[in-house]
């Protein structure tokens, strides 16, 4: 391993790559939501990520999901050796940990107990998810900047592309739906429709007020997680910082864990992220 | 009972309450204490500052508390207090029905008890439902499909030692179904909390009340298009209401969707008590008013009337609550205790 600096650098790339994997529920990222802890790298290239859900009871198999994609998201850098995501303080931490670490399937990794249901089965239930959400925000968006029904159900991905929205929510998730509807192949040249149904389908104006009214069902629902995620997190955090610290615990710029007073502060050899863009509920140095 | 600010008095069933225990001298393992620390998590979590609690009294609070904070201090005429066991977390369980039963007692025509059972007791859990009915005269139970036993980590409405279990409670008359079908707790296969057990069970049971607690939070979507469908899913408001306080504009998105799909007839208040207490919520909730963007995006609207039935008047069709005997029944108590 070279400088500090260049240390300082793969740290980030990886916590960059962390932040592309989402929350398979919520579709927002990991480390947005504050559940990436710690970021360390060996001289190997070994490269272990902290992570912590918001409750000890979170699903093990999302848990394993994301332990799954923070590996294949930081395997995707040159330089990287081993990867080792590390689920803490969760009911299931050993099972995850050590199914991610061998590779297992998380049928094979939790082959004590009983599981239905294979992992892809639950991506590809979340990625449909995430799609709808990402389309909603997105047709809402164009309606808002003045686009017709007519003209959104029948709108190609040429028009798409030049079609300019103006509010936050509709601008953030553009290129995400964009991105997401080549993925799933709905959509492959400048002529294809922008705007179909996860099956592939048109949607007709006549049709188009269910439409909207299934994809806003989707989303009230994923915001019911974002905001009961959040909320937990936060509190479980916090009961954190209101147990007394232990001796050589505290912080060294004597914050009692407020993210924008300690994110330069080093606590107990643990690192803290390299950027300055701390999330709101940003993993603290503990 | 509930007084409106324009002088209306409105009637308040409580259908989801507790009387736990989650001290640490209960607490069997790690998972007792992390239950509890979850509990405490959304308390802090939704709840507005001044109400929080110190976490030994979330623990285990006395009956004494419970009754002040429901009845006295708090909007309630009557509460339904659940039975969950969680047996391999705590000692003596979390909230048994003999634990809920002390406090009915000490507090007469406050609490409707409702009881449990667990499908993979086998015969055991038959020969239960009996006894509830005989001894305790249940018209309820809190069903945990995520409860722990062993190697299982949990259970579907639609097995059919579950399907076996509900025969006998429509049989014995044990109507009112609830079921936790809400944020997770324990969880650990593809979900113990989906909702879809609830549609095959509903259709094959049209002689019970299937109390979906929670809405199925966070898979409203799934219950939503599930009580549409049939007749007798019900969802209770636990843990959806206070977003009322943190987000109500989200909250107003929510009780829009579930009274376009589910309606103000098959809605249940729930305090969740102690995660949250009734006073705030029900005030809270009489004064909202669903924003009119959202009411025209929605079609549907908040009306007093929604609101009555929601707080109490639905709960006490299903449980057989006469409202006005049961409020002379109040009225005298309440005279009796100021002339001692």
């Amino acid at each position: 391993m070279g400088s500090s600096a260049s240390l300082d650098r793969r740290t980030a790339a990886v916590w960059e790559r962390a932040s592309h994997v989402m929350d398979p529920e919520l579709d927002e990222s990991i480390v947005d939501l504050g559940f990436v802890e710690d970021v360390d790298i060996d001289a190997d290239g070994g490269v272990y990520v902290r992570f912590r859900l918001p409750t000890y009871w979170c699903s093990p198999n999302f848990a394993f999901l994301m332990a799954d994609d923070i590996a294949r998201a930081v395997r995707a850098l040159p330089w990287v050796g081993e990867v080792r995501p590390r689920l803490e303080d969760h009911m299931c931490s050993d099972e995850v940990n050590r199914g991610v670490e061998l590779g297992l399937s998380f049928a094979d990794a939790f082959a004590g107990y009983q599981v239905g249901g294979s992992i892809e089965e639950l991506r590809e239930t979340f990625l449909r998810k995430a799609f709808q959400r990402r389309q909603e925000a997105v047709m809402l968006g164009f309606r808002r900047a003045g686009c017709t029904d007519a003209e959104l159900v029948a709108m190609d991905l040429a028009r798409f592309d030049r079609f300019t929205v103006r509010d936050a929510e509709g601008l953030r998730q553009k290129p995400r739906y964009r991105s997401l509807l080549l993925e799933r192949g709905l959509a492959a040249g400048p002529q294809d429709l922008a705007f179909v149904t996860l099956e592939g389908e048109p949607i007709a104006a006549s049709g188009l007020a269910a439409h909207l009214r299934a994809l806003r069902a989707i989303r009230i629902n994923m915001e019911a997680n974002g905001a009961l995620c959040r909320g937990l997190s936060e509190a479980r955090y916090r009961e954190h910082h209101v147990e007394p610290a232990e001796p050589g615990e505290e912080h060294a710029c004597g914050a009692a864990g407020k993210a924008e007073a300690c994110s330069g502060c080093a606590l107990g050899g643990t690192r803290a992220r390299p950027d300055t863009q701390i999330p709101a509920h940003a993993p603290m140095a503990f | 009972m509930f007084r409106t600010p324009d002088g209306e008095e409105v009637f308040i069933i409580d259908g989801h309450t507790h009387f736990w225990d989650g001290s640490p001298e209960n607490q069997s393992n790690i998972h007792g204490k992390q239950f509890i620390d979850c509990f405490y998590a959304y308390h802090t979590a939704l709840s507005p500052k001044d109400k929080l609690w110190a976490k030994d009294k979330f623990e285990k609070y006395s009956a004494e508390q419970m009754h002040h904070d429901l009845f006295v201090d708090g909007p309630d005429d009557m509460a339904i207090v659940q039975s969950t066991y969680l047996t391999e977390f705590y000692k003596n369980g979390f909230n048994t029905i003999e634990r809920n039963l002390e406090i009915a007692k000490a507090y007469k025509d406050r609490f409707i008890v409702n009881g449990a059972f667990d499908p993979r007791d086998g015969e055991k859990a038959l020969e239960y439902i009996h006894f509830m009915k005989e001894n305790y005269g249940v018209k309820g139970v809190k069903l945990y499909t995520a409860e722990w036993k062993g190697e299982s980590r949990g259970w579907k409405l639609t097995d059919p030692s579950a399907y076996r279990c509900l025969e006998l409670c429509q049989k014995l008359g044990i109507t009112n179904i609830h079921v936790h079908k809400g944020p997770t707790i324990i969880p650990l296969d593809k979900d113990a909390f989906d909702v879809h057990d609830v549609d095959h069970a509903a259709t094959d049971f049209q002689g019970l009340n299937f109390i979906i607690e929670h809405c199925g939070l966070p898979r409203l979507d799934d219950f939503c298009w599930i009580a549409v469908q049939e007749t007798n899913v019900y969802g209770g408001l636990a843990v959806a209401l206070p977003f009322i306080h943190s987000r109500p504009r989200y909250f107003a998105e929510v009780i829009s969707e579930l009274l376009f799909w589910v309606g103000e007839d098959k809605l249940l208040f729930g305090s969740d008590y102690a995660i949250w207490t009734p006073r705030w919520l029900v005030e809270k909730f009489w004064n909202f008013e669903i924003p009119d963007d959202i009411k025209q995006e929605h079609g549907v609207d908040l009306t007093r009337e929604a609101k009555r039935k929601i707080l109490g008047l639905n709960a006490a069709r299903l449980y057989g609550v006469d409202v006005e005997a049961q409020k002379a029944k109040l009225k005298d108590a309440s005279l009796a205790v100021a002339a001692e």
